[in-house]
């Protein structure tokens, strides 16, 4: 029974900790570097008064939103309003279960590991939803009803970007897919290349997914003031700030997993040391994807509502449907040979 | 404990939740709530799915209907006004015609499951496990070699009904303004700025500015 309890919930709740403590200081050094980047793009110096480099300011951040009061709207649903923070956030940690860091190195090694990953990034918009409704006011209405269409509109075309990856793999196992993608060439062997429409595509919703620039209509500063989260303010607005850099970062490592070999080293394996594959790897590839969401935000203009459906029905769509049968017809004449096994 | 002791405890929590949600579907007084307990049933039903080793299923059944059916849902029933005592007005008229109906659906259930069970045969081995694949790699094989026709046709009525769907309900207005897209992309400068070349002149300088330096 101790033996039991030892092995099946105390080391389990261990490994979770070992990937949620991690992923939380990284929101806030993203959040750090996000501001960093963004002020060097505007020709600024970004936070530079707290701590060294102000590395310190998310901390600081933190530190004030946990000491504000949180308001509660007149009207507003009381038990809908405090649980939507913890909707949006559940999802958006539940994820990270399957998530391969290297060969060995995953929390739960599922069989459907891209249907469970659908499956928790789909529930994110919950937290929205319910958050916008529940806060009796107009504008996070009206921020709730944009993302709830734009979540479901961009959903079908990373899901079908997913079939084409699974397609090649073979597997729905995130570690099977990235072994598919192991091979004497290195970079060349990636899904990167026989993909690269799907590749793009599939960033491009994952930037919808998580409501971010230039598809942030869900907040839409300029228009509904800040969408969704208007109401909320002290820690569960943090809790909503954790949840989409959460997502964020997810999604930048998914893109690396399903597209750029994961924890594969980019160098053919004969090269010695930097052709071993390791979750470095990994982190690199990631870091540089979720750079883009940065990039994206100052660099891009908001897009319009019908220009968000348009785009993502009449082009994205399109393409990844033909691309389905692309790579249907890749796997079926070995134009693509799949994984040697790492 | 035993593994299977644990699965009967999760298997009645799971139950008891999917029940008590799906009674609060119909008895929630807000349609909003009524709507985010229908969530929480198809929810616990997965997991009940998730037990039985359907693995796929169940993740089909969260991804469709929990994370699409039901977001479409909530945004129609948000979107309504609905006035809750009018709603509620006919309730007892029509109590008598619910119950009777209530009863005939319950005996027909309980006969139908009568006769089931009379020649009820054990169900054999899960055949996923017998074939030594997973869940989603038997239910693939099966649907694209055994099953391939009738799941073709699935396919092809569903897409009919996206279609007529769509030709029912679109209507295009004449009054509305549309903007092509490709067209904007194509939109020559030239065409709509015209850029003068002159050589910089200065104005004349006004005589009063000069009268105090001289």
């Amino acid at each position: 029974m101790a033996d039991q309890l030892i092995n099946q919930v105390l080391w389990p709740v261990i490994y979770i900790l070992c990937i949620v403590l991690p992923l939380v200081i990284a929101v806030a050094m993203f959040v750090y570097w996000e501001r960093k980047v963004i002020g060097w793009m505007h020709v600024r110096l970004g936070p530079n008064k707290i701590g060294p480099f102000g590395i310190l300011q998310a901390f600081a951040d933190v530190v004030k939103l946990l000491i504000k009061e949180v308001i509660l709207p007149t009207k507003a649903n009381r038990f809908l309003y405090f649980m939507a923070p913890l909707i949006a956030l559940i999802p958006a940690l539940a994820a990270w279960a399957v998530i391969p860091f290297s060969g060995q190195m995953v929390l739960s090694n599922a069989n459907a590991g891209i249907l469970y990953l659908l499956a928790m990034t789909s529930m994110g918009v919950y937290g929205i939803i319910i958050a916008g409704w529940a806060s009796n006011s107009r504008y996070a209405l009206l921020g709730a009803m944009r993302s709830a269409a734009q979540v479901i509109s961009y959903e079908l075309a990373m899901g079908l970007c997913l079939v084409c990856v699974l397609v090649l793999a073979g597997s729905l196992n995130l570690t099977e897919i990235v072994n598919a993608q192991a091979g004497n060439k290195g970079i060349l062997e990636w899904f990167m290349w026989p993909l690269l429409p799907v590749f793009v595509i599939y960033f491009i919703s994952g930037v919808a997914e998580t409501n971010r620039a230039p598809f942030d209509m869900a907040e839409g500063e300029s228009e509904i003031v800040a969408g969704f989260h208007v109401e909320y303010s002290g820690s569960a607005f943090a809790i909503f700030f954790l949840a989409e850099y959460a997502n964020m970062i997810l999604i930048s490592f998914l893109a690396s997993i399903l597209f750029l070999g994961g924890w594969l080293s980019p160098f053919p394996a004969s090269w010695g040391f930097i052709g071993h594959g390791g979750f470095i790897w990994l982190f690199i590839k990631a870091f540089l994807m979720s750079f883009l969401f940065l990039w994206f935000r100052a660099t891009f203009p908001r897009y319009r509502y019908d220009q968000i459906m348009r785009l993502g029905w009449k082009v994205l769509i399109p393409i990844a449907i033909v691309w389905v049968m692309v790579a249907g017809c890749m796997k079926f004449f070995d134009v693509v040979t799949v994984g040697v096994g790492a | 404990m035993n593994p299977q002791t644990l699965q009967l405890i999760c298997f009645y929590a799971f139950g008891f939740v999917t029940v008590a949600a799906a009674l609060s579907v119909i008895s929630l007084k807000n349609t909003v709530h009524a709507v985010l307990a229908l969530v929480l049933t198809f929810f616990s039903a997965a997991c009940l799915w998730l037990l039985l080793e359907a693995e796929f299923l169940a993740l089909a059944l969260i991804v469709v209907y929990v994370g699409a059916v039901m977001v479409l849902f909530l945004f129609v029933v948000m979107m309504l006004d609905i006035d809750q005592e009018k709603m509620r007005e006919g309730f007892v008229k029509f109590l008598p015609v619910g119950l009777i109906v209530a009863v005939v659906m319950l005996a027909e259930m309980l006969g139908l499951v009568g006769v089931r069970a009379m020649n009820a045969h054990v169900l054999g081995q899960n055949p996923a496990v017998a074939a030594g694949m997973s869940n989603t790699e038997w239910l693939g094989h099966a649907l694209y070699t055994t099953f391939l026709l009738p799941f073709e046709i699935a396919a092809l009525i569903l897409t009919v009904g996206v279609v007529a769907a769509v030709a029912l309900t679109l209507r295009e207005r004449r009054d509305a303004r549309y903007e092509t897209p490709s067209q904007q992309v194509r939109v020559d400068p030239r065409n709509r700025v015209r850029i003068v070349k002159m050589a910089a002149v200065r104005p004349d300088e006004p005589t009063a500015s000069q009268e105090p330096q001289s």
